[in-house]
């Protein structure tokens, strides 16, 4: 009882046929073939699937893949502009924000999306935001730092 | 990039060097284990039962269901060490008619796509007749607890006994004995990626391939060859890029065993990617100890001799290569920490339970007896009317070398140093006035320490003193420049997150006088690197940075040979930096790159005094060095839920000479971050029958941003002279102290209701407990 969808990934749009149960983190990754979205948990804690839905951080891994047909999916993938990272993707580089990189798309993703809805978050609401995904590598601290020099430099764009 | 030369003044060596590996993860182009596509997928069926006998598989007409009894002449997962009266323990690939805890593989559903395959799993039925179970390390011992593997009675598959021989006359002269019971609940090390593997097979070579999340891949092959039985050349095993291990990913999974036997078998692909509730129950788990404590003081407070019996439940298997002895024998080697004691006694056992199997998780076991220990010296320090940081200035070691008194040897370090260089940080004076005023308003600040030194970058001798068949220690590393003049480094170890692509880099580039970027570091490939253990142990830099040292010092020394034939001036009179080397004094250079050709291209002009091409070997077997570190926090408990905010965590702690500043910062936040979950959140539950209780991210807690504060970070470089590179191990330190500090802390908090927090996570359901239970706790 597979159905046809269409599903819009940065940009490109692919036509897939999936079951309804299909996770939208199973469609991208494995019916689109873009793997920089991870899975961490399968159960909506970890945070490591998050992707932008029509700008909205969610965690891919709670939704269906027919849920998302025809909205707009943004991905790790589609941050950099060519050989340009985005600037949140600089700062992890520059502030040592990743060490293993597997919750790093999801952190990515989770803080683009707060970013681009409000770059003037304050640093509580920022920290509180953060708390919503996992990372066993960094102790946070420089995912932190990363996140708040990105906002300054997305304020002054 | 600026250059970093000898004209310069700079070493690529000692700076916070941004990471090679970055701009491609950031990208979200890694390649994990689960990015490769398959054929097929691998879905088990697990015990839902502790312990029992298989009465019957029953598997859906048509599907590919591999069990026990399909697995001919595939031998089980099966460890040895030689000493410490350890008693052999098999684990079969799948259960073979028993089952020892739940989670425990019994079948492997084969189908087209994952889903497929859970639909099957889901419709194999198993029938288990159900046997008493014991969950519990110190129940497993007791008599007439039911007997877990036949061949070992009572329980017990490894027993270290340790008395130094002035130890009796030591205790008779104690002025005071200060006594605990130290409790550490079971823990999970729970890297965000799971485990997982892929097997492929190539009909033209017939050979496999094995992609899979692992700290050692090379083990991981000689370990799958030993056990199907075939010549390690037939099989590859790559680690890509691997999503954090703290260990749980160096102990070799049935699993993995299962994919090559499949793959070889069929004639295809196959991938399991282990789902978070299978890492949860039986991914391996870690940390479970009772510890009973005594230290004999005399009447100035200073250590004379300590006595202890470690219990820890190692659960169902034993882990493969280091053995389930691991934490027991850790336990009881590195027993007396930092300070200064000439005696010592213990007995430290493991226990075999119908639990998930224990492995080594960040830290071993250090974290625990590092945990029992400080918070001994806190209640000794309070038994004595002292401050915590007084009790520890009187006993840390202050003089090295110093051996210890379990014989191992400490190399120069600054565990007073560190401690008074932590005080004056945290300005102790102004915390206690703050604290003092905090209780007039009801509020409950205290602040802890831990002091502790770590054994770290240690080679085979170390490994060998516990007499482990499998004695792993040394590191290799291969450095090539090809014939364009770029540099590869293959090696044997294997990091998961760690930055040794840009360490190893430094390192190699200040003796090749190239810049780090040129240099490509391989890892985590059998195919394409020399054998290696990997990444463990707070190893890494130590060992294979040194073997990097040894061999980029060969390939220093080749290039300054060319160089003096192709420039024609004596090898003293060259220059090796920025890529080129230069005769002394005049501007007259050549390329490392036009030296590398010629190496290759124009071998007769050497006149065979050269041999062709670049690619030297090192090899690197260190003793061992102590890293050391002083913990401090500050908490602050609510009384009425129980709950501990960590307000603030300092950290003075010296690992010798730091390779990249930057990435070691990273390491001791990310330790920190994980001691102060294990502290506080992380508990693996089982109820009585074994069933487990902490099977998804909601009920098992690793940290957010919110539980972490901001970490001060605090360094000192005491060289280490066992250490090539000077540079001593700090992977695992954050998670060591942590522990310690924070329950300390939480204890000075709570020094008004006399209670005592001995128990790790120090969850706010125990923190209630001990206040209902004590005479003036509870207010409400």
């Amino acid at each position: 009882m597979k159905s046809s969808i269409k599903l819009t990934i940065n940009g490109r749009d692919h036509d897939i046929t999936v079951e309804p149960r299909r996770t939208l983190v199973d469609a991208i990754r494995e019916d689109c073939g873009q793997t920089g979205t991870h899975i961490g948990c399968e159960h909506g804690i970890c945070g490591a699937c998050t992707v932008l839905v029509d700008g909205e951080p969610v965690r891919s891994c709670l939704m269906f893949a027919e849920q998302a047909a025809g909205k707009s999916i943004r991905t790790v993938e589609g941050l950099a502009d060519g050989d340009t990272l985005h600037p949140l993707q600089q700062a992890f580089i520059d502030h040592h924000g990743l060490q293993c990189g597997f919750c790093t798309p999801g952190f990515l993703m989770l803080a683009v999306g707060v970013l681009e809805r409000d770059p003037t978050i304050s640093d509580a609401d920022l920290l509180d935001v953060l708390s919503s995904n996992l990372c066993r590598c960094t102790g946070y601290q420089n995912i932190i730092k990363a996140v708040r020099a990105a906002a300054a430099e997305m304020r002054r764009r | 990039m600026t250059t970093a030369t000898k004209s310069s003044g700079l070493k690529w060596a000692g700076r916070a060097l941004r990471r090679l590996e970055d701009p491609s993860l950031v990208r979200g182009q890694g390649r994990f284990t689960a990015d490769l596509p398959s054929a097929f997928c691998v879905r088990f069926v697990r015990s839902a039962i502790a312990a029992g006998n298989i009465a019957a598989i029953r598997v859906p007409a048509g599907a590919t269901v591999i069990t026990a009894k399909d697995l001919v002449n595939v031998k089980p997962i099966l460890p040895m060490l030689h000493k410490f009266d350890y008693k052999p323990i098999g684990q079969p690939v799948l259960a073979d008619g028993v089952v020892r805890f739940v989670g425990e593989p019994i079948a492997a559903v084969v189908a087209a796509t994952k889903e497929a395959a859970e639909d099957i799993a889901d419709d194999v039925s198993v029938e288990i007749d159900e046997t008493p179970a014991v969950v519990d390390g110190r129940a497993a011992l007791a008599p007439g607890a039911p007997q877990i593997h036949r061949d070992v009675p009572g329980n017990v598959i490894v027993e270290g006994r340790f008395k130094s021989g002035s130890f009796d006359k030591a205790w008779a002269g104690a002025a005071k004995v200060v006594k605990m019971e130290a409790r550490s609940h079971r823990q999970n090390a729970t890297p965000l990626e799971t485990r997982g593997g892929h097997a492929s097979y190539d009909s033209s070579t017939g050979r496999a391939t094995l992609t899979c999340a692992t700290q050692m891949p090379h083990l991981t092959r000689t370990a799958i060859a030993d056990m199907l039985g075939f010549p390690e050349s037939d099989l590859r095993v790559v680690a890509p890029d691997v999503g954090g291990g703290f260990g749980q990913k160096m102990s070799l999974p049935a699993e993995y065993v299962l994919l090559v036997w499949l793959a070889r078998k069929y004639k295809t692909s196959f991938a399991w990617s282990e789902d978070r509730r299978e890492n949860l129950i039986a991914g391996y788990h870690s940390r479970d100890q009772h510890v009973s404590l005594e230290a004999a003081f005399d009447q100035d407070a200073k250590l004379l001799a300590i006595t202890a019996d470690v219990v820890a439940n190692i659960g169902a298997y034993s882990c493969y290569p280091t053995t389930c002895a691991v934490e027991p024998l850790m336990a009881m080697a590195e027993l007396p920490g930092p300070y200064d004691l000439r005696d010592c006694q213990c007995r430290a056992r493991g226990a075999i339970t119908n639990t998930c199997t224990m492995a080594p998780y960040r830290g071993v076991s250090r974290p625990v007896i590092t945990f029992a220990l400080e918070r001994l010296m806190d209640k000794a320090a309070r038994a004595f009317g002292i401050e915590p940081v007084e009790i520890r200035r009187r006993n840390l070691v202050d003089k090295f070398p110093y051996k210890s008194a379990t014989g191992l040897e400490y190399d120069d370090a600054s565990y007073q140093q560190t401690l008074a260089l932590a005080v004056e940080q945290i300005d102790l004076p102004a915390f206690r006035k703050r604290q003092h005023g905090a209780r007039a308003e009801g509020r409950y600040l205290g602040i802890g320490f831990a002091t502790f030194c770590e054994r770290t970058g240690y080679g085979s001798p170390a490994f060998a003193a516990r007499g482990m068949e499998i004695t792993p220690g040394w590191e290799t590393v291969m450095v090539t420049i090809d014939p364009s003049g770029a540099v590869e480094a293959r090696i044997g170890s294997s990091p998961h997150g760690q930055g040794l692509r840009t360490t190893l880099a430094q390192i190699i580039a200040d003796e090749v006088g190239v810049s780090p970027a040129m240099i490509r570091v391989i890892h985590g490939d059998t195919d394409r690197t020399p054998y290696g253990w990997g990444t463990f142990a707070s190893r890494s830099l130590v060992i294979a940075g040194g073997a990097s040292l040894i061999a980029a010092r060969k390939v220093r020394a080749k290039l300054i040979k060319i160089a003096s034939s192709m420039l024609e001036v004596a090898e003293t009179d060259i220059i090796l930096e920025d890529g080129h080397a230069r005769v002394a004094g005049t501007d007259r250079t050549i390329s490392v790159a036009r030296m590398a050709r010629e190496a290759y291209t124009q071998t007769h002009r050497f006149n065979g005094e050269i041999e062709p091409g670049i690619s030297e070997v090192g090899h690197y077997d260190p003793p061992g060095t102590f890293s050391n570190a002083c913990h401090v926090a500050i908490v602050e408990v609510d009384i009425d839920t129980g709950n501990v905010a960590v307000e603030r965590f300092l950290v003075a702690e010296d690992a010798g000479r730091l390779i990249n500043p930057m990435i070691a910062d990273g390491q001791v936040h990310g330790g920190i971050a994980q001691g102060i979950g294990n502290a506080l959140l992380e508990e693996i539950i089982y109820d009585e029958h074994g069933a487990p209780l902490s099977a998804t991210l909601a009920d098992y807690l690793p940290p957010t941003a919110r539980e972490i504060p901001s970490i001060e970070l605090h360094h000192l470089e005491t060289p280490s002279v066992n250490s090539i590179t000077q540079a001593k191990g700090l992977g695992e330190g954050g998670c060591i102290g942590a522990p310690a500090a924070v329950i300390n802390a939480i204890n000075d908090a709570l020094a008004p209701f006399d209670v005592a927090i001995d128990e790790m996570p120090a969850t706010p359901q125990r923190i209630r407990a001990a206040l209902r239970a004590s005479q003036n706790g509870d207010r409400a």
